[in-house]
């Protein structure tokens, strides 16, 4: 028994210890950030922060959440993110319900199949995507930041090869019993698809909530911008001009960087581990194959 | 009842692909699609003849290729030490922490990165106390920053693309370990002999898929970190195209480097997927 031996026992020791700090080395930047925006604004500009709060206090927080440019980004990103991946979910898993089916039962099916994947290969790229929500008149609407990415072929390949294992009988003995495709597909198949549903709506989620591109391009007005837009127009490109002067006071403190950075992140910290169960089945159901 | 998803594709696929014609012509905004005057390949000369395109096809290359190799080989190596874990609770919480960055965005990742690789940030304190060197310019000395991006990337992929591996391993016959046992391997030999050899045909599937993508470095996350002054070494086609088409204006131009790149890369993949076929019968669907 190899368990037993000496070397393996001291390798066994090494090797728990050297992951352990390699995983905490993915939450610490999380963590110290923090720990950043707790701290009084003054440690913190001078960096004295590292892993416990200096001067303790909830002002950050505070001033966060009374910035009304913040307060309206953050319901942009609920608002998307709840309606694009409520819509976003029937689409998809309707068409992989269809595209499931062998072709005997539905004829055009692979003309369908290569229709989708061709887009997964090929696309007109941003200045064709940009003009085109320009000639259809969505600039500065919600809609411009949900429909364009609305089918996500990726994500139908994973629900159809999920739906392809779910057993031929249970189809069948609905369908004797005067089911049609819609209430099939809805009592049968739904329910048995839990966990590649919860990935695929996961990614979806995150998808949304962390999208900023297609802010920066088709939304012009500041209390239109999702979260992400409005973080990345503040951090990265310092860009004060969509925002009032007040708001741009505020921002020059680490501190209050730090906590908007924090509460952007924490939906998906909050999210991630309750679904984080179904995900490692719904992907390597999609990637593996027997 | 694909049609729902049929038509959108449609509007919001197929309709911009003729957008691509854009690329031919001198497109003005003001003219539209159909009064544009028609260039044929003047912006693709253009581009051929343009020194610095040359530096920014280098620039994706080299990006995408080293974060190709190093988010093979770690994700490899780390699925195999994780293997080793036999405490089921220590083994949950590795992987709960380590695929976590993979959901948190390039604009907040890149916001923590800024702050705590800053010249006064965490990073170079810890540095400058325990080393005693001078503080690194990470974002701002264009070959640090070449470093950073990807030494950043696979912080935050590395533990997403162990899930493969990880399910591979999960596949290994038992019976396999237990002959060996018998035989009198040790875990060294048993990993070299059974564990390594089942791993190999999947992290060849990656790698060959993974050409389809060498002209794709990863626009959020270099367009949430770089700056002017260090273009020469941090531009990609996406980042160039971003802001000579948007920004600038160059509709034309723009469409003309995307449309070349959209076709390099639809060959790659199509070259790919073939050779992952051959080499491990892989199908996507």
């Amino acid at each position: 028994m190899y368990h037993k031996t000496m070397p393996y026992r001291i390798f066994s020791i090494f090797n728990n210890v050297f992951l352990t700090i390699l995983s905490l080395l993915c939450l610490l930047p999380l963590y110290h950030l923090l720990m950043v925006s707790l701290s009084a604004s003054a440690p913190a500009n001078a960096g004295l922060v590292t892993f416990w709060p200096i001067g303790f206090t909830l002002e950050a927080y505070a001033k966060t959440f009374a910035n009304s440019n913040f307060l309206s980004s953050l319901w942009v990103s609920v608002e998307r993110t709840v309606l694009g991946t409520g819509l976003a979910l029937i689409v998809n898993t309707i068409a992989a319900y269809a595209l499931s089916k062998e072709t005997r039962v539905f004829r055009a099916r692979n003309i369908y199949l290569w229709y989708f994947v061709i887009t997964m290969l090929f696309s007109g790229g941003l200045i064709p995507g940009y003009i085109l929500i320009l000639k259809l008149g969505l600039m500065n609407t919600l809609l411009a930041l949900i429909l364009p990415g609305l089918v996500a072929v990726f994500n139908i390949i994973l629900l159809l090869n999920f739906f392809r294992t779910v057993p031929k009988d249970l189809e069948e003995a609905a369908f004797i019993d005067g089911a049609g495709h819609l209430q099939t597909f809805i009592k049968i198949y739904l329910p048995v698809s839990i966990p590649v549903i919860a990935t695929v709506s996961l990614f979806m989620m995150v998808g949304h909530w962390n999208s900023y591109f297609d802010g920066i391009i088709y939304i012009r007005d500041a209390e239109k911008l999702p979260l992400a837009t409005f973080m990345q127009t503040i951090i990265v490109q310092a860009d004060m001009s969509k925002l009032d002067p007040e708001a741009v006071a505020n921002l020059s403190q680490r501190t209050i960087r730090a906590s908007q950075i924090f509460i952007s992140a924490l939906p998906i910290l909050l999210v991630y581990p309750i679904l984080q169960r179904y995900f490692v089945t719904g992907i390597v159901v999609g990637a593996v194959k027997e | 009842m694909v049609l729902p998803a049929a038509i959108m594709v449609f509007i919001f696929s197929y309709i911009p692909m003729s957008g691509i014609l854009m690329a031919f012509q001198d497109y003005k905004p003001a003219l539209g699609f159909f009064d544009s005057e028609w260039v044929g390949l003047k912006h693709f000369r253009y581009m051929w003849e343009n020194d610095y395109f040359l530096q920014i096809t280098w620039n994706t290359l080299f990006f995408a290729c080293s974060k190709i190799i190093m988010n093979l080989i770690i994700p490899f190596v780390f699925a195999l030490l994780l293997n080793e874990v036999r405490k089921m609770a220590l083994k949950r919480t590795i992987q709960t922490l380590v695929y976590l960055p993979h959901f948190l965005s390039w604009v907040t990742l890149s916001g923590i990165l800024i702050d705590i690789l800053a010249q006064t940030g965490i990073v170079n304190q810890f540095l400058v106390s325990v080393f005693g060197i001078k503080p690194i310019f990470f974002l701002g000395d264009g070959s640090w920053f070449r470093f950073t991006i990807i030494a950043s990337d696979v912080w935050k992929e590395f533990g997403f693309n162990t899930i493969i591996f990880l399910a591979a391993l999960s596949g290994i016959n038992p019976a396999l370990y237990e002959a060996a046992e018998v035989d009198g391997a040790g875990r060294w030999k048993q990993t070299m002999y059974i564990t390594i050899p089942a791993l190999v045909p999947i992290g060849i599937v990656i790698a060959t898929l993974a050409l389809g993508n060498v002209l794709n470095a990863n626009f959020d996350q270099i367009f949430n970190l770089y700056s002017p002054l260090i273009y020469q070494q941090a531009d990609i086609i996406d980042t160039f195209v971003y802001r000579e088409g948007l920004l600038s204006g160059q509709f034309s131009f723009a469409t003309a480097v995307n449309l070349f790149k959209s076709v390099i890369s639809l060959i790659l993949i199509v070259i790919s997927y073939r050779l992952a076929y051959r080499f491990a019968g892989y199908r996507i669907f």
